[in-house]
Formats: C-alpha cells, structure tokens, sequence
C-alpha cells in the first residue's frame, strides 16, 4: 500500500507500469498454481465430477445393456423405487445394518481404546494386537467369518452344539444373516475405529486427570467427567465415519450371502451393483446411487455443520 | 503417579482378554492354514501342521501372478496418490492466486462423493477408454485424493514461510523449491500418506472386482474370492492359507506404521 501511495506522488508513469507488472505476476501466479494443481483437478473431473452428473443424467432414462440412454423417463425410475418391495427393504435392511453396526463399534473400540490407553508395560503388543483388523482386508475378513458362520464345520455352531444348543442358519436364516453380516462388519471396523479413538484419548491434557487425582477422583468419574466430554470431537468424527462406511459397505456381502436370504442383507451398494451389472438396468441402479449419494451428503454436512468448532481445515 | 497392584492386575487381565477376542478369527485362520482337512471337517484340534494348503493354494491358483498384481497396483496408486497430493497441497500453502479458496472447497467437495455413487459411469468411461483389464484402469481413477491434500497441507503449513522467502531470494524457483526443501522436510508425513495409499489400495475390492475380467491382472483380492467360490471340496485350509497370504503383506505395513499411521490419521481427520 505505502508503496503505491509513493507511486502516486512521483509520477503517473511508473503507477501505470506497476500495476502492468503486478497484473502479469497475477497472472503468472495463478497459471503457476493452477500447473500444480491440474492433475488432481483433471483426475476429479474424469472420474468423480463428471461420473456424478453423469448419474444424476442416467437415473432419469431407461438404458440398454452397454448403458447408453433409450428412452427419458423423467421421475419413473425413483417412482418405481419407492414402490418397489424389493428396494424398500434394502433401504430397510441398510438402516438396521446402520443401527447394529455403529453403537456396538463404537462402545467396543471406546472400551479397547481406553483400556490401551493406561501406561502399563508391554502396552504396544496390546495396541498392535486391536489395531490388527485394519490391515485384514475385506475379502480375507469375510472368508474368516464365513468359516466361523458355516452351518456344519462353523467354529460358532460348533461350540453351541457343544453346549447343548441348536446350530443356527446363520448366513441362510433371513433372521440371522443381516445380524451375522453386521458381526463380521463390526469385527472388520475396530482396528480403524481404535486407532482414531487412540490418537483422541493421547491427546487429552494429562494435567487434567492429575489435577482430578489430587481431588481423589474415583476411575469412572473421570471417563465420565473428561474422558468422554474431552474426546467428543473424535467420537463425533469416528461417529460420522462408521456411519458412512456402513452406507457403502459391499464386500463382505458379495461373499458372505450376496444379498439374501431373500434380499435381507441387500444392502444399498449391492443393491445399485446388482441392478447395474447383473441386470443392466443402469438407470434405475443410478436413482439408486443418487439417493446413496444425498445420504452420505447429509451425513457429511452434518459432521461439517456439527463438528466445525474442531475441525479446522482453514 | 504409580498404579496398584490390584488395579493393574484388573487392566491387564481385561487387556489380555480383549486381545484373545479381537485376534481369536485372525489366529484361528492362521492355524487352520497349516491344519489337514479332515481335522478341520471333524472339528478336532489340530493333530499335525503342515504347509500342504499352501503348497496346494499355489499349485491350484495363479496366486503369485494375483500377488504382483496387486503390488503394481497399490504402488502406483500410492505413488499417484503421494504426487498428486503434495503437488496440490503445496499450490494451497505457499502459492497465492485467484480461485485459491474456491478450488480448496471444490477439494473438500469431492470428499462428500461416495465412490459407489459414481461407479456406473466410473465403469462406462473405463470401458470406453478400452482399460478394462488393465493395470490403469485398476490405478488412475484413485490418484486423486482430497484426504491426502489435506494432511500434506497441514504438514506443509509448518514450514517456516521465511524459508520459501529466502529460497526466492537466492533464485530458486517454486518447482526447485518443491522438489528440494518441501519434500525432504515432510518425508514423515509423505510416509504415513503412503502406507495409507498402498493399505486401502491393496483392501481394494469392488472396483478390481468390476474392472478386471481375467487373471492377467486380476488382484488378490478378487482371487480370494475365485479362490473360495472356486473350491469344489469346501477345502477350507486352502481357504485359509490364501487368506493368510493376502493380508500378510498389510498386516506386517500395519505393524511397522501403526504409530505414525494412527497419528497422520488423527491429524487429517481432526486438525
């Protein structure tokens, strides 16, 4: 500013011929942010901005089977979801798989976290050992558990039949296969939600919980009093996450019971993957997608809107 | 301030059964793939060990063609990732120019886009550039990543500004700069961003699962479960020392990076 204002006063040539400069490095600068930024922007555009308009465009045609529009149907294929038996109770099964998987992931990886968070010997075993289902992929998970599930051989039925008890169909029961999905889910989880938790709890002031020592504070007065209110921003994110993730979740049905017994475990993934490449109908698969897409939307928006005191992207 | 001993005693008794449930399915694979069929079919516990499932899950499946695929795979897509996050993390902490902010949230944007919500035409446009099957079309679609940006410019914004102002001083050019002092003092967190990329790319399942129709470059993961539909005898072993194989390459990342992965984590999430 003082700059210019001695620009001013001497003469109007060198003001003109500043602002010329200041004008060429402008642009300079953005064509130089714009190099470093290009690939990553390309790449958003090919595969993410473009797909999503493209399925907003698609969810409102009929198609053939290599996915190319036929026929403008307007609102038809939203109309028929909605009145779909089929769909509804995806849109069912996805909402219970939700409210099975999220609490008990969260009260279990909360428990793991704060029991590993005491400073005791040997400490890092016990933290490898709970983050260990992270680095176990999906397939190799459901392989897992669907051995554990087996209605004969199964580990599970196995030991209740040891017990005296009566196996159960646990991946061929519609009663039992979304719950049976939802363990193996659950299970999958805490490595990631653990870790998250972990990093929160370490991050809390230990001065806090030295001066609640000194006031002789009991055990459960302190998770109750600072552990939790302190660690509500990562429970809030860890919240959101596993919320998210169980909307997109598709691997461990693919293996575990490709959407039955009679469509109870058809989740909202497997749904849109089912009605786009097992029976080319893009178009109602991408209505599909759309709504999956709001959902996460509203889910991410709600993190931003709710947990923007503590997360600072600026 | 020291604990009791009753206290500990209670933590470490909790701490150990935890541990025996979280790693019960883990340690019951990794034993039934050394265990004969006919243990594993009556139940028993295990009566001799041997590598036959492993010997066998080779011999019956091009796993170590499925091994390398998967390597390729989640190296590019790591190194994809590592470039063209540092390359946009540094545009939005040392450049300055118009659009900056817009473009940041056009970043945070695209973090609220479900991969699975854009995978139908995701697959059209894959198709259509004939790279089905191909080692591309199993990378290119992950490199960019906004979660990755986002963690390398909070790494990036510890860097002193009077350094960049010095580097401009002696000439160095943003490039120069980029390459030689940025990266270099970030290596931490380009680390932790990498073991990442190459965690979840590796994880990956439904995208190979709809891109690749052939063994040639089929993941391992997809040859997992060609491995399990594909066993006519219900071999479970066999099963299970594929299974093993395939998360052997993570597990040992994970154990290696915990540290520094659970800590990159709650920065990129938190911070």
């Amino acid at each position: 500013m003082s700059v210019n204002n001695v620009a001013i006063q001497e003469t109007p040539m060198t003001q003109i011929d500043f602002e010329k400069v200041k004008k060429k490095q402008r642009t300079i600068s953005f064509f130089k942010g714009m190099l470093f930024l290009l690939p990553s922007i390309i790449l958003f555009s090919v595969f993410l901005f473009y797909p999503l308009v493209r399925t907003i465009y698609l969810s409102f045609f009929l198609t053939n089977a290599a996915g190319e529009t036929t026929v403008f149907i307007g609102w038809q294929n939203y109309v028929n979801l909605f009145t779909s038996p089929i769909f509804l109770q995806s849109i069912k099964s996805t909402f219970l798989f939700v409210l099975y998987t999220v609490p008990i992931t969260i009260i279990i990886s909360l428990f793991l976290a704060m029991i590993a968070n005491e400073k005791l010997k040997g400490i890092g075993f016990f933290r490898t050992v709970y983050s260990s289902t992270m680095g176990i992929s999906v397939a190799a998970a459901s392989v897992f558990w669907l051995y554990l599930f087996h209605p004969s051989i199964g580990l599970l039925n196995m030991v209740l039949k040891a017990i005296g008890a009566d196996g159960i169909g646990w991946l061929t029961d519609p009663n039992w296969a979304l719950f049976a999905v939802s363990i193996t889910t659950i299970w999958m989880n805490l490595g990631f939600t653990f870790l998250i938790l972990l990093g929160g709890l370490q991050s809390i002031d230990s001065y806090l919980y030295e001066s609640a020592d000194i006031d002789g504070a009991g055990y459960f007065y302190k998770v109750r009093r600072i552990t939790i209110p302190m660690l509500s921003p990562t429970l809030f994110f860890v919240v959101t996450v596993t919320i998210i993730n169980a909307f997109q979740t598709f691997g461990q049905i693919d293996i575990l019971t490709q959407g039955g017994p009679v469509n109870s475990t058809n989740l909202v993934v497997y749904s849109i993957y089912r009605e786009a490449f097992m029976n080319y109908k893009f178009g109602s698969a991408s209505a599909q997608a759309v709504l999956l897409f709001i959902i996460i939307l509203i889910m991410t928006f709600l993190q931003f809107k709710f947990g923007e005191r503590k997360v600072h992207y600026q | 301030m020291t604990m009791p001993i009753s206290k500990k005693i209670i933590f470490y008794i909790l701490l150990i059964i935890s541990a025996l449930v979280v790693f019960a399915p883990t340690l019951m694979a990794f034993v039934m793939s050394f265990m004969s069929n006919k243990d594993i079919m009556t139940g028993s516990l295990p009566t001799s060990l041997s590598f036959d499932n492993y010997v066998k899950a080779f011999g019956q499946f091009p796993l170590l063609k499925y091994l390398f695929n998967s390597l390729i795979v989640s190296i590019v897509i790591m190194l994809g990732q590592l470039i063209l996050s540092s390359l946009a993390a540094y545009a939005f902490v040392f450049l300055e120019f118009k659009g900056r902010d817009v473009l940041f949230y056009v970043f945070i944007a695209t973090m609220m886009v479900p991969f699975e919500a854009s995978i139908i035409p995701n697959f059209h446009i894959i198709r259509d550039l004939g790279w089905i099957d191909t080692y591309q079309g199993l990378s290119i679609p992950f490199f960019a990543l906004a979660f990755g940006t986002f963690l390398l410019r909070q790494n990036f914004k510890q860097i002193p500004k009077e350094l960049r102002e010095a580097s401009q001083i002696a000439g160095m050019g943003d490039f120069k700069f980029y390459l030689s002092v940025v990266l270099p003092i970030s290596r931490t967190s380009l680390l932790t961003l990498g073991v990442y990329g190459f965690l979840t790319s590796w994880n990956m399942y439904l995208w190979p699962l709809l891109a690749t129709t052939n063994d040639n470059v089929r993941t391992v993961q997809i040859g997992l479960k060609q491995l399990q539909t594909q066993e006519q005898l219900n071999d479970w072993g066999v099963i299970m020392a594929g299974a093993i194989i395939v998360v052997i390459p993570t597990l040992i990342l994970l154990f290696l990076g915990q540290n520094k992965l659970q800590k990159g984590l709650t920065e990129g999430a938190l911070k």
